[in-house]
């Protein structure tokens, strides 16, 4: 007899679906699903206003910008005056212009590691769980050694090596992404290569790419968005760190992680100039790893009513 | 049964029993009513859905999550099970009423020794006595179900004992505290033939010798016609048609059980097996009136209004039907295309020589050879474990540690199927096991038939979308189902698409992968009536793998019998059946339950 293919079928309560069934649950585009899904959850909406106010600041606040981030408005540490609002940094700039014109270098260098990130993984991870063989070990033990560099050294060493630029610190943090996005993917991806629709695809001679492509690729979303939730955090946490620490944006460019460590001296006198930042970054971070819980949290649900 | 049982007060009393679900207040089993007296064994039949298994639990006094009872009484032993507590029904449990499961390996304990767990049974019901008094009873327990009792078999750890020791430990649980109702739920499900009839015996013994009342849950009717005194045919959560095992088997009236007992194969009689046409009605979903109306050959205006009332037939046979004589007179169909044997062709058309398999240093296969002919049905049999499976890889070119000859039509074929040439390819293909796990759930069924025409055009070309719709015809589904997603068929509907999967290829050879094994028997019926026909039609070679013995007589042509990877016994079907050469042969004839043999209608298959 038939081994319970679910809880459900095994409680005898949910009917195997028959050709009145109701309407799909399960699509193709399985990630369509997981995220409305999600945005039914409060978690998730939460969440999503949080990283929608932090994107809209850093989208349009260079438009709505008082001053230019470079413009000298004011004696160094001046207090608020109704035309800065927030007072002056060290130099004498607008620090609320300066915080408005220094979030979208951040967010786009986060966003574009974090895609290539999960590109690259994803690709690595599936090609490994495929393969079941020396492939997959020195795919994995590759990973391995990546995986022994705390990210941070790792970007910092590679932009020590050749320069402040900032493309070299998109690629260098998500080539640190990908072995962690990699195993999770091929941890996933193994469970479906195991199963008989791979086999069937083995024997009838499909082409392999097809078979990572359209087997296993639309078979892991879930863990997929998880990690790039996940990876978007890690990122805008880094890429901020980087800037701190003056690998980023050089001055006098506005930027966020800069400003933090331009400001720290003035702390005490002016705290507005690291505070803002500062807060910026918590909510964009919160912000997506509240909307990453609400995916996984739906994925799972999803993955409990149907399979 | 004695007289004097017979007066006995039943052990078992249920009276219009209803299970819903609390949410939306389907009904998942209803007006459920049935006795089991001292020493009787009831035998609950029914397909998956059917409601059988959440009857069984009501008696242990649970419900699971998400239903309630809601309506009815069940009595053990004269207590109502509504009047007692949690602490009550926790004693109850294990103590009055005990349970046998499924799957042994996962019930047991796998981190506690097998005594740890006898003694644990017998302290949660706090029988009087010391520690030597409770060992005392656990060695008696084992030596109940034939085990061995000594101290060193009490040490084993689960994973140490075979499945039938496994189950036979169960079993010593069920039985160590003398509880006075036992439920098994398909006990001997994951079991070979051998081991379930060494089970079956020792639960009918311990029933009959200690009074337990039994309710046997089972989807196997060949089991239920071997074992139980009394049987129950449920369907859509209500208990269609219920008497003595004779007056059920021998004399089926209502027509859900008629077809039912059509679509099983029986190893005793070489015929056809026939499918119940529709769905099953599943809670949520059933129809107005009688719920098997749907799939009713004698459904009238009658059926449709309302389910019918119990009638007596006499003796305490009941049915539920309006029309019990038309039912009766009419005879049972037969099944298409399967008891006339095709004339197979001379020519070889899959040739296996001296294959010997291995995984990693194990051998798996020993020098395994079997032909199969143009339009011939070969039967692979073996119990699990036999290397029958691993014959079917090798020869689909999934599995690639072997050595010795696969052949299609003499031209010896490469180890791995992508070694294989295209047209290797099309010519052998495999339809799986589990219709749930060998269709991609994120294609749509269009989706996946196209895809292999394109792998494997046909002849003459044409539109793949027209190609797709004929194909899905040719398996009795509607050209409609290609826009549908695997999650939205039944099980019998999938395996219908892999199989039309496998055939959008036009194969010589299809190999069959215990196909059956996952679906209801109305269904795997039906799936045997199709394969038939497709032989027909297209001249189709069939290498047929499976552990069901009763159905291979259905089916086969010739016979290879499996055993630790060699093959036993090689011949026509007949021959095996009525002079088997192999003294392993005989046995597993010997072993398979049989509705005929139990009835005393046919003599057992070898004796």
């Amino acid at each position: 007899m038939t081994q319970p293919q679910t809880v459900e079928q095994a409680l005898d309560l949910v009917p195997e679906a028959g050709p009145e069934a109701p309407p799909p649950r399960l699509q193709r585009f399985q990630w369509l699903g997981i995220l409305r899904e999600a945005s039914r959850l409060t978690r998730t909406r939460i969440g999503l206003a949080m990283v929608g106010v932090i994107v809209l600041i850093a989208l349009f606040g260079p438009l709505v910008a008082p001053h230019t981030p470079t413009e000298f408005i004011a004696a160094p540490n001046h207090g608020p005056t109704s035309d800065a609002i927030l007072g002056a940094d060290a130099l004498g700039r607008d620090v609320f212009s300066r915080f408005l014109h220094g979030g979208l270098t951040v967010l786009w260098m986060a966003a574009a590691a974090t895609v290539l990130g999960v590109v690259v993984g994803t690709a690595v991870g599936l090609i490994a769980a495929y393969s079941r063989n020396w492939l997959d070990g020195v795919l994995m033990r590759l990973n391995d050694v990546l995986l022994a560099f705390p990210q941070i050294i790792f970007v910092l060493l590679a932009v020590s090596a050749i320069g402040p630029k900032l493309w070299l610190i998109v690629v260098t943090v998500g080539i640190t992404h990908a072995p962690r996005v990699a195993r999770v993917i091929r941890g996933a991806a193994q469970q479906i290569v195991e199963r008989d629709f791979i086999k069937a695809e083995e024997v009838a001679g499909e082409r392999r790419s097809r078979i990572i492509m359209q087997g296993l690729l639309p078979n892991v979303t879930s863990p997929l968005l998880v990690e790039l939730g996940l990876r978007m955090t890690f990122s805008i946490g880094l890429v901020a760190a980087i800037s701190f620490l003056g690998f980023g944006l050089q001055p006098p460019t506005a930027d966020w992680g800069l400003m933090i460590n331009e400001n720290r001296l003035s702390i005490t006198v002016m705290p507005w100039g690291v505070l803002l930042p500062v807060l910026a970054i918590a909510v964009l971070t919160v912000g997506t790893n509240l909307v990453t819980d609400g995916i996984a949290r739906a994925a799972i649900g999803l993955e409990r009513s149907n399979e | 049964m004695s007289a004097t049982e017979t007066i006995r007060e039943p052990s078992v009393d249920v009276i219009d029993l209803r299970i819903a679900l609390t949410i939306s207040g389907v009904d998942v089993v209803d007006e459920i009513g049935v006795q089991i007296r001292p020493g009787e064994v009831l035998g609950l039949v029914g397909e998956s859905g059917s409601g059988k298994t959440t009857v069984g639990m009501a008696l242990l006094g649970h419900v699971r999550h998400g239903g309630h009872v809601a309506g009815g009484v069940i009595r053990i032993d004269g207590r109502d099970l509504s009047t007692l507590g949690e602490r009550e029904l926790r004693h109850l449990r294990g103590g009055v009423v005990s349970y046998i499961p499924q799957d042994p390996g996962t019930s047991l304990n796998p981190a506690l020794r097998i005594s740890t767990q006898l003694v644990e049974i017998l302290e949660a019901h706090a029988t009087d006595g010391g520690a030597k008094q409770r060992m005392a009873r656990v060695r008696e327990a084992l030596e109940e179900v034939a085990l061995p009792s000594d101290d060193e078999f009490l040490k084993n750890y689960p994973h140490q004992l075979s499945g039938g020791q496994q189950q036979r430990v169960a079993i010593a649980m069920a039985f160590a505290n003398r509880p006075h109702v036992i439920v098994c739920d398909e006990p001997t499900t994951g079991l070979d033939v051998t081991t379930q009839a060494r089970v079956l015996e020792t639960v009918r013994d311990l029933c009959q010798s200690h009074h337990v009342a039994a309710l046997y849950v089972s989807h196997d009717l060949a089991v239920v016609a071997e074992l139980a005194d009394h049987v129950a045919v449920m369907y859509g959560g209500r208990i269609v048609e219920s008497g003595t095992r004779d007056q059920l088997f021998a004399n089926p009236c209502h027509p859900y059980t008629r077809r039912l007992l059509r679509a099983v194969p029986d190893i005793a009689g070489k015929r056809t097996v026939v499918g119940i046409p529709g769905h099953a009605a599943l809670p949520g979903s059933r129809p107005q009136g009688c719920y098997f109306h749907p799939r009713c050959q004698f459904a009238r205006d009658d059926c449709r209004a309302e389910f019918p009332p119990i009638t007596d037939l006499g003796e305490g046979h009941r049915v539920r039907c309006y029309h019990v004589a038309d039912a009766v007179r009419q005879a049972p169909p037969e099944g298409a295309g399967q008891a006339d044997r095709r004339a197979v062709g001379e020519d070889v058309v899959l040739g296996i020589r001296d294959l010997n398999a291995h995984y990693g240093e194990t051998q798996i296969l020993f020098d395994v050879n079997i032909d199969v002919h143009h339009n011939e049905c070969v039967a692979l049999v073996g119990e699990s474990g036999s290397g029958k499976t691993t014959t079917a890889r090798c020869v689909a070119g999934l599995h690639k540690q072997w050595t010795g000859e696969v052949s299609l039509r003499g031209e010896g074929l490469a180890r791995g199927a992508r070694q294989r040439s295209g047209e290797e390819r099309r010519e052998i293909q495999y339809v799986f096991q589990n219709p749930y796990a060998s269709l991609n759930p994120r294609s749509t069924i269009g989706q996946t038939i196209a895809r292999r025409l394109k792998l494997f055009p046909p002849d003459g070309g044409g539109d793949i979308g027209a190609k797709v719709g004929e194909c899905l015809e040719r398996v009795a589904l509607s050209a409609s189902a290609a826009d549908r997603f695997p999650d939205q068929l039944s099980g019998g509907e999938r395996q219908r698409v892999a199989i039309a999967r496998a055939l959008a290829a036009e194969p010589a050879l299809l190999v069959c992968d215990e196909v059956t094994s996952a679906l209801d028997v109305s269904v795997q019926a039906a799936i045997i009536e199709l394969l038939g026909e497709l032989r027909n039609e297209m001249g189709l070679s069939l290498l047929f793998i499976t552990h069901d013995h009763a159905l291979i007589r259905t089916v086969a042509d010739r016979i290879a019998v499996v055993t630790a990877g060699h093959v036993v016994e090689y011949g026509p079907t007949e021959q095996i059946f009525t002079s088997p050469s192999a003294d392993y042969t005989r046995k597993l004839l010997a072993n398979t339950p049989s509705i005929e043999v139990a009835l005393g209608q046919a003599t057992a298959p070898s004796s």
